[in-house]
């Protein structure tokens, strides 16, 4: 019983990870319909981002904090370089945009290769987040995980809230929603195109920070991950918040009971069939935002 | 603008992620040459030889150390003068961490730049890539990591443990410990499957509780449901054949779930000094590693390696058992080529029997008949300062035995 306890757990935290990797990918992609390959590479920049603020902050705990805003900043600031440099004249060729991108994570890779040596790097945890939580006699709880879904929940608050509420979310969504008649009504598009490609990017940036506590840091993390982050936006449906967030929990809980079941290989693949099975039913994923558009 | 429909944009991403995938192992590789050997050039006053190693991918955190061992050795050998009169010319070739890619690159070496021999690979994977390579064109590959055995290519030379020199030194040392259980871990691939078969073997002829076995696709970092696995088994000892990046993530979920070395230790086939660097030292206190060589190894040999290393890469870069052991590779094809006076590969073969060099790890020796080597079984701990220290050792070379023939409860493994 404990063990099915821990399991869905895990589930919920692996859903964590996947959607705050998803998250930023699920403004860039899901709300402007860029596919940003290189969105990986901002992970890992931010991861990095933790490793050199810990080379003059030594305080563990001190510096993933300060590398929480800093690593939003760093993230960000590449996002909208890529966007105002390549994306903007590409945004009607999506195809090209694949590529381009793709370039560009290579470019990123080897980058971080040239500056920081192809063997990973470490970074130093808080000692309380390398703890756990014990819940009764055999369950614990893995602090890092708690701290990943505090953070994922927090930024998912704050990107609802942002996008429901503030001047910029309208634009955003306006932007969506009708491009056309939002440049019509004196919306700024390219403004707004730059801030949530920002804002996406800087989703990144977080995530890369988070991630430190559970994995490698090296220059191929992002690819790693991509693949993830893509499937959860797909499958949650574009141009919809809610469908990642409900899509990378089923996924995590999936990956997480199948593998306990069976093993690790078999639970990844039997979660690939899942998806393309539900891709057949759903091919706009599970959320499509209805529109009077035309497209 | 956007007037491309979703549903396309949505099967044209799904499309493309199952590309990324797949093409990780699409292969392209070179055309066969059914003429037989390719001789190397020796007729400069240089001789090549060859590097492969994945300096990108995954295992570009291990491979690249081995590396720089190779060139300290080659550097070495060429400031005394090299080998047979001859300075030796190193060509490097990256792997990429992709086992088609390695037998490609391997074909240039021996084709294209025709060199003298190659010394790389690291994981069993990329070995058995390049295996048919080396044997078609009779040219002679170095290889310097421990691995699971049961392989006996005529081309070549193994100077990392096999399981007898590495893994059954592992397990006699949690036998004599008095644990009872184990549970196993690896990636999903060559070496720990065939390693775990091994262990499944000797566990039972000795007694020992295997309690389960999981696997991780290799650069995997989702290690949550292993853990749980492992937790709930309460074994009393993990054995870890994991390689590359997962390690780092499995080290950091297994500390996370409160498990320590002294409730449950881990011992771990696969991470040595530089691993122990890029894991972190707040995980892995404590935990034990089965090798033959340590930085912390005694002896003239070891100081004069650790401290020539040191001067070349930086004060803060340690050496480790596959560094070593490809440092070793280097100087015992050197030994074998002035044993048979030629750079031809069946007369440095003839020639291998035997042959010993005085290494850092202790007195190594060549046994002809199976292309291994003896080496000293050693099992450490390790510390806070992210260096190794022996806790135990087999107190002198142990034959190389790859087919474990010398082990009644291994019959039928091979």
């Amino acid at each position: 019983m404990t063990v099915i306890l821990g399991q869905l757990f895990t589930g919920v935290s692996i859903g964590a990870v996947l959607l705050l990797i998803a998250l930023g990918l699920a403004l860039t992609f899901g709300q402007m319909n860029v596919i940003n390959m290189a969105h990986g590479e901002f992970i890992m920049a931010g991861a990095y981002t933790t490793y050199v603020l810990q080379q003059t902050i030594t305080d563990a705990g001190l510096s993933l904090l300060v590398a929480l805003p800093i690593a939003f900043a760093v993230a960000g600031a590449m996002g909208v370089l890529l966007e105002w440099a390549l994306i903007r004249r590409l945004y009607t060729r999506p195809l090209d945009t694949l590529l381009v991108t793709w370039g560009v994570s290579l470019m990123l890779q080897q980058l971080a290769r040239d500056i920081f040596g192809a063997p990973n790097v470490q970074t130093k945890a808080p000692d309380i987040l390398t703890e756990s939580t014990s819940l009764g006699t055999d369950l614990s709880i893995a602090n890092s995980r708690l701290f990943i879904l505090g953070l994922v929940v927090l930024a998912v608050a704050a990107l609802t809230a942002a996008l429901k509420f503030t001047p910029l979310g309208r634009r955003i969504r306006a932007v969506v929603q009708n491009r056309d008649l939002a440049a019509v009504s004196g919306i700024p598009t390219a403004r707004v195109d730059r801030l949530t490609f920002f804002i996406g990017s800087s989703l990144a940036g977080v995530a890369g920070v988070a991630l430190t506590l559970l994995g490698p840091i090296g220059p191929t993390m992002g690819t790693n991950i991509i693949i993830d982050a893509f499937l959860v936006v797909v499958v949650g449906g574009i141009g919809q918040l809610k469908g990642s967030v409900i899509v990378a929990f089923v996924l995590g809980m999936l990956q997480a009971m199948v593998e306990y079941l069976t093993t690790l290989s078999v639970a990844k693949v039997i979660v690939f069939i899942a998806i393309v099975a539900f891709l057949q039913w759903r091919p706009q994923g599970l959320f499509t935002l209805r529109t009077r558009s035309l497209a | 603008m956007l007037r491309f429909h979703r549903r396309r944009l949505a099967a044209c991403s799904v499309a493309l992620a199952a590309a990324l995938a797949v093409s990780a192992c699409g292969s392209k590789t070179g055309e066969s040459d059914t003429t037989g050997g390719v001789t190397a050039d020796t007729s400069g006053d240089t001789v090549k030889v060859g590097l492969l190693n994945s300096l990108s991918g995954t295992m570009a955190i291990s491979e690249v150390t081995v590396r720089d061992a190779i060139m300290l050795a080659v550097e070495e050998i060429n400031a005394a003068g090299g080998v047979l009169g001859k300075k030796l010319a190193p060509v490097g070739e990256d792997g990429a961490s992709d086992w088609p890619t390695f037998a490609e690159k391997a074909e240039k070496l021996i084709k294209v730049d025709r060199v003298a021999a190659v010394f790389g690979c690291w994981t069993s994977a990329s070995r058995k890539a390049v295996k048919p390579v080396f044997e078609e064109n009779k040219a002679l590959l170095f290889y310097p990591v421990q691995y699971e055995g049961l392989e006996q290519s005529p081309y070549i030379f193994y100077t990392g443990a096999t399981t007898n020199q590495q893994i059954v030194p592992g397990l006699d040392y949690l036998k004599a410990q008095g644990k009872k259980s184990v549970y196993l871990v690896g990636s999903d691939y060559v070496f720990p499957r065939t390693a775990n078969k091994i262990i499944k073997a000797y566990a039972e002829a000795n007694g020992l509780k295997v309690l389960g076995e999981d696997y991780a696709p290799l650069g995997s970092t989702e290690f949550g449901t292993i853990v749980n696995k492992v937790k709930a088994s309460k074994a009393e000892a993990v054995f870890n054949t994991l390689n590359g990046d997962s390690n780092v993530a499995f080290f950091k979920e297994y500390k996370s779930a409160g498990l320590t070395a002294a409730s449950m230790p881990v011992v771990s086939v696969s991470i040595a000094e530089e691993e122990v660097k890029s894991i972190g030292t707040q995980y892995l206190s404590g935990q034990l590693t089965a090798w033959n060589y340590y930085q912390t190894t005694t002896g003239a040999a070891n100081d004069k390696f650790v401290k020539a290393y040191k001067a070349k890469f930086g004060a803060d870069k340690p050496t480790s058992d596959p560094m070593e052991a490809a440092y070793v590779s280097v100087y015992l094809w050197k030994a074998m080529v002035e044993k048979a006076g030629s750079f031809d590969v069946e007369k440095v073969k003839g020639a291998s029997n035997g042959v010993t060099f005085e290494a850092p790890e202790g007195l190594v020796t060549i046994d002809g008949a199976t292309q291994h080597i003896h080496k000293t079984a050693r099992i450490g701990k390790i510390g806070d300062d992210g260096l190794i220290t022996e806790v135990w050792n087999s107190g002198g070379p142990v034959k190389p035995d790859p087919y474990l023939k010398g082990y009644p409860w291994a019959t039928g493994l091979s």
